[in-house]
């Protein structure tokens, strides 16, 4: 047979590229479950990060994602967990950014003032190993505990993500990683961006110290239940 | 099983006298990417030897029918086709090592050894010798992604496969006299590395040619 003629190599082409394609096809449709699991498993465990579980000797992560995150929000298309962690409400915010080769995101948690971050996971699709992917890793996430969104006039501004040695203006910041300049940009300007698409959210609901206009986490959210308390006594007491 | 001396080369001359990296240059591009750490280099070694094993035995067995003009197509269709496999299987399977290599396996497509082997010696020879070839090339190549990655990760970063090799108390951070070379992550270090590799393999086999 002649394998040079026009025909058959139409012919050819047009049942490899069938046969290729119906093989994928069957492919995903068989691990598409399975493999559709394993991704939002691996949300549950990334949230859980945020939320600072250490889950590598879980059994259950879903489990145990379960039993904190108690509710999920939407705002204008975000999603927002509500969990509880030792008795206090925590709110894990999703990111969605730009590193240097691909797409970043993480989860941010935050306190009940909506200020205090409590923790942040990070991910990523390609950054270089031992450069940019450091982000995932505990040394990177755990520099943005105890940071603040805000600033003293309670504008929501995000933390900075800088070289050491350089100084933030009016905002908190934490170390960029040597190496990666673009990927901790990256993650600094995520921050930023994504705090202001949740800005309705984190705004929204008497921002726990509305009145006092200060943010020292917990403090003022405690004088404001007090206060509240107080006020149902009076009227119980009436 | 004794193997006969033509199976004997066709396996074991990519390790040494026709290596696919330092002999024949390819492959170097992904030699710099991944190999900044030695896990990546590991997985990128075994996922490109299966790959090219089972891409060059394909080939092998379609050899005949393949038409001359669209030939490097179907090789394309054939390694994209294996490559996306293995990216699905791991991605339903081994999740977590899915997406540490999500952005290696999908390169192991571009990877010029895969289109060299198929295209020198897949085209022209039976199933069990391209066998032999794609396995012996993929090992080749994997030997030396791991050497250079094993001397970036240890200078580098002071750990191997994520171990503390140098201990911490070394560091100047800690009061020591040690310091890792920041150069080591640097791609162009790799390039350094494989271009000492080749050097070295030349003035080894110098007298053998």
């Amino acid at each position: 047979m002649n394998t040079n003629s026009n025909t058959y190599t139409i012919v050819y082409a047009t049942v490899v590229v069938i046969i290729v394609a119906v093989m994928l096809a069957l492919v995903s449709q068989v691990l598409g479950p399975r493999q559709q699991a394993n991704v939002e498993l691996d949300q549950q465990k990334q949230i859980l990060g945020a939320l600072k579980q250490d889950i590598s000797n879980c059994a259950d992560p879903a489990a145990l994602f379960f039993s904190l995150v108690k509710d999920t929000l939407d705002v204008n298309g975000h999603p927002v967990y509500v969990a509880e962690v030792e008795g206090e409400p925590k709110f894990v915010l999703k990111l969605k950014g730009a590193g240097l080769w691909g797409g970043i995101g993480g989860y941010l948690a935050l306190n009940k003032d909506k200020n205090t971050i409590y923790g942040a996971n990070f991910n990523h699709e390609s950054e270089t190993p031992g450069l940019g992917a450091l982000i995932v890793e505990l040394p990177f996430r755990q520099q943005f505990e105890g940071k603040h969104i805000r600033n003293a006039e309670g504008e929501i501004v995000s933390v900075a993500v800088l070289k050491a040695g350089t100084t933030a203006e009016g905002q908190e910041q934490v170390d960029a990683l040597s190496g990666a300049t673009i990927t901790s940009t990256g993650v600094s300007d995520m921050l930023k961006a994504n705090l202001a698409e949740y800005a309705e959210f984190l705004n929204n609901v008497k921002p726990c110290c509305g009145h006092c206009k200060k943010h020292d986490e917990g403090k003022c959210c405690q004088h404001e239940a007090e206060q509240a308390e107080a006020t149902e006594a009076q009227i119980v007491t009436e | 099983m004794a193997l006969s001396q033509k199976t004997k080369e066709t396996l074991l001359g990519p390790l040494n006298a026709n290596n696919p990296v330092v002999v024949q240059v390819l492959g170097i591009c992904s030699a710099l990417a991944v190999t900044v750490q030695l896990k990546p280099a590991l997985v990128m070694g075994v996922a490109v030897t299966i790959i090219v094993a089972m891409s060059n035995v394909i080939i092998s067995l379609l050899r005949n029918t393949i038409p001359m003009r669209i030939r490097i197509i179907v090789q394309l269709v054939v390694v994209a086709a294996l490559v996306t496999l293995v990216s699905e299987v791991l991605k339903a399977f081994a999740y977590d090592v899915a997406m540490q290599l999500s952005v290696y396996i999908g390169l192991i497509i571009t990877n010029c050894i895969l289109m060299g082997r198929l295209e020198a010696f897949a085209m022209t020879n039976k199933p069990w010798d391209s066998f032999l070839d794609g396995l012996g090339s993929g090992l080749g190549y994997a030997w030396i992604l791991i050497a250079v990655a094993f001397v970036r990760e240890l200078f580098g970063a002071g750990t191997l496969l994520g171990f503390r090799i140098i201990p911490e108390s070394w560091y100047v951070a800690n009061g020591g006299f040690y310091e890792n070379c920041g150069m080591m992550m640097m791609p162009a270090m790799a390039l350094i590395l494989v271009g000492c590799i080749i050097w070295a393999h030349r003035s080894l086999n110098k007298e053998e040619k």
